[in-house]
């Protein structure tokens, strides 16, 4: 089967006072369409260099990424990203937010009216078609991002970016924003490529876990095949053997084969385990 | 709908203590916003009074609130007095003429203008007219430059030092040559308008210019980096970009530079009017003084404080257009 989209020996550095800093290495990963992959790793080891990449916002220094047979140099609404912070224009409405991507992808594609269903339709796909008149600053941290994965949708991206879409979201807040994801992810049979820090997300979402070893130079340390059945429930799945072993590896990953012991960093660290935690008492 | 709000918001406590609704309360936050500045202003009269009759100057004391107070009085009788001779003066023409025409039905009548003295509150107009034309010309050229320097760091680098050299520089300092070269650039047989004014409106626009630039450049370069990659990733083009995102972000900060342009326009026009006696305020001021009369000093200080009251006045008109175009309501604008 040919992939929908492969990144062969891409590497990265960037110019430091120092002389060249090398933060990505020989990731090579092949993604084939529907796919749902996780990024999984410590904070600075490259997750959202990897995504920028593919976004076409970072320029690869090695290698390259090519997605249905053309390669990827600049960012575009075939790679639709969802960023952490939603990123809604904050002048705008939710509506207005994904009409300004609809208007931009759609132009001379659609009619006026066809344009105004489809903005609909995305929203309400994120459960948002009640406050679609609402500004940013009128709606929760949950619904913003809602909005911003309605925004993404909206552009029909072959690929889906997903730069820890539910980071900034409380914990209850994330489990209801997960199933959405779940949901509209078996509907549309999307391709989406997800970073997060949490590992019940991760298992729970991917098809494939991507874990990264620490940078510098950081690269794809184990790929894990996540093989349980769909529609998965988390309330299920707390309790299932294979669910937990799949936790218990991406676990051991983190925090065994590729333990944090760079003392520079003395609040990352800190934070690390907390998250988890948190993550933890969610399932 | 905003000037309703603050309306009702100042009116509140006292309907609230007229209803007899939370007295003691709303009586104690009625002191608080009105009687405290009242009791400042009024120690203020008082200090200024007594300070005032202890200068003495070759034009009489210095002048106290009375004065001032008996001055604008006398400016404002002047003023409709004038108006009066002027509306007598049209019916007269205006008879005159009917009866011209009634006595030979070929004679096209002429309207002659009035030409009596301009009054303080003609001046006032002129200063304001003049204030408006240097700030909307500064604003019609500041806002796009912002933008442009603001959109690319390479174009900041460069205009950079010519701004910050430009900025400080004085309006009494730029006037000569702004005369000189409006002198030679404008020659009309019928001018429009005249000299001085065009002089006041480019000095004040040269000197008023450089807040919105630099404000805006400021606020446009410093668009949070995830809105820049929403605008890369949707592929907006550079217009697109600058109408959709560009200038809605940087809103905020362009304001900043706007109140600060017009607030330097205003103290600018004044000097600018002085001395290129453009007929405003300015001017006013430099030819009471010239006159030498004992109610001069008080004149002044009538125009000072009308130039203190409109200054405030403009920013507060500002003020309300900045609220009505933020996007950010939450932000506290002052």
């Amino acid at each position: 089967m040919n992939p929908l989209l492969e990144l062969t020996q891409v590497g990265i550095e960037f110019p430091t006072p120092k002389g060249p800093f090398c933060a990505l290495q020989n990731v090579n990963l092949k993604i084939a369409k529907g796919e749902f992959i996780s990024l999984i790793g410590h904070s600075g080891c490259g997750k959202s260099t990897v995504l920028n990449i593919v976004a076409g916002l970072y320029q690869a220094t090695t290698g390259g990424v090519v997605l249905a047979g053309k390669e990827v140099n600049e960012p575009g609404p075939e790679r639709a990203v969802v960023f952490q912070n939603h990123s809604l224009l904050p002048w705008l409405t939710a509506y207005q937010n994904v009409e300004l991507a609809v208007q931009q992808v759609f132009k001379g594609k659609k009619s006026k009216a066809e344009m105004k269903a489809w903005i609909e339709h995305n929203l309400n796909l994120v459960h948002m078609g009640h406050a679609m008149h609402k500004r940013p600053d009128e709606i929760s941290g949950g619904m913003k991002q809602r909005v911003g994965i309605a925004r993404a949708l909206s552009m029909e991206p072959s690929v889906l970016l997903l730069d820890e879409p539910f980071g900034a979201l409380d914990a209850l807040t994330r489990a209801h924003l997960q199933d959405s994801l779940m949901e509209i992810q078996k509907d549309l049979n999307s391709t989406v490529i997800m970073i997060t820090h949490d590992v019940d997300e991760a298992v729970l979402l991917s098809d494939r876990i991507v874990m990264m070893t620490n940078g510098p130079s950081a690269t794809v340390g184990e790929i894990l095949n996540i093989e349980l059945e769909r529609p998965r429930n988390r309330i299920q799945l707390a309790d299932d053997p294979t669910y937990n072993k799949y936790r218990q590896q991406v676990l051991s990953f983190l925090y065994e084969k590729q333990r944090k012991v760079d003392d520079s960093m003395p609040v990352e660290k800190a934070k690390e385990p907390e998250k988890e935690q948190a993550a933890e008492k969610v399932a | 709908m905003n000037i309703a709000l603050s309306n009702i918001a100042w009116l509140e406590p006292f309907v609230k203590v007229a209803k007899g609704e939370n007295v003691a309360q709303n009586v104690q936050l009625i002191t608080k916003t009105i009687g405290i500045p009242l009791v400042g202003i009024l120690v203020f009269l008082m200090l200024w009074s007594a300070a005032a009759n202890s200068i003495d100057t070759s034009l009489g004391k210095f002048p106290g609130p009375a004065q001032v107070l008996e001055q604008s009085k006398n400016l404002l009788a002047e003023h409709f007095a004038e108006r009066e001779r002027a509306e007598a003066f049209y019916e007269r023409q205006e008879e005159r003429n009917a009866q011209r025409v009634k006595d030979d039905p070929t004679y096209v009548p002429k309207i002659r203008d009035y030409t009596g003295k301009n009054t303080y509150i003609d001046q006032i107009g002129t200063s304001l007219v003049t204030v408006l034309s240097g700030f909307l010309l500064a604003s019609i050229l500041a806002i796009p430059l912002g933008i442009v320097i603001g959109l690319s760091a390479n174009l900041h680098a460069a205009f950079n030092p010519v701004i910050q050299i430009f900025k400080p520089v004085s309006p009494l300092a730029w006037l000569p040559l702004v005369t000189m070269v409006v002198s030679a650039l404008y020659v009309t047989d019928d001018p429009v308008v005249p000299k001085s004014f065009i002089t006041s409106v480019v000095t004040v626009m040269l000197c008023c210019l450089w807040p919105t630039v630099i404000n805006t450049a400021f606020g446009v370069a410093t668009i949070p980096k995830d809105l820049v990659n929403v605008s890369q990733v949707l592929r907006l083009n550079w217009i697109t970009h600058v109408r959709k995102i560009a200038i809605p972000a940087s809103i905020p900060m362009v304001f900043t530079g706007l109140r600060l342009s017009l607030s330097i326009a205003w103290m600018v026009l004044i000097a600018a009017e002085m001395l290129a006696q453009n007929p405003g305020l300015g001017k006013f001021v430099w030819d009471e003084f010239q006159n030498g009369s004992s109610d001069s000093l008080g004149r002044i200080m009538v125009a000072i404080i009308t130039i203190g009251l409109i200054g405030f006045f403009l920013d507060r008109v500002m003020l309300r257009i900045q609220r009505s175009v933020s996007w950010d309501k939450s932000a506290t604008l002052r």
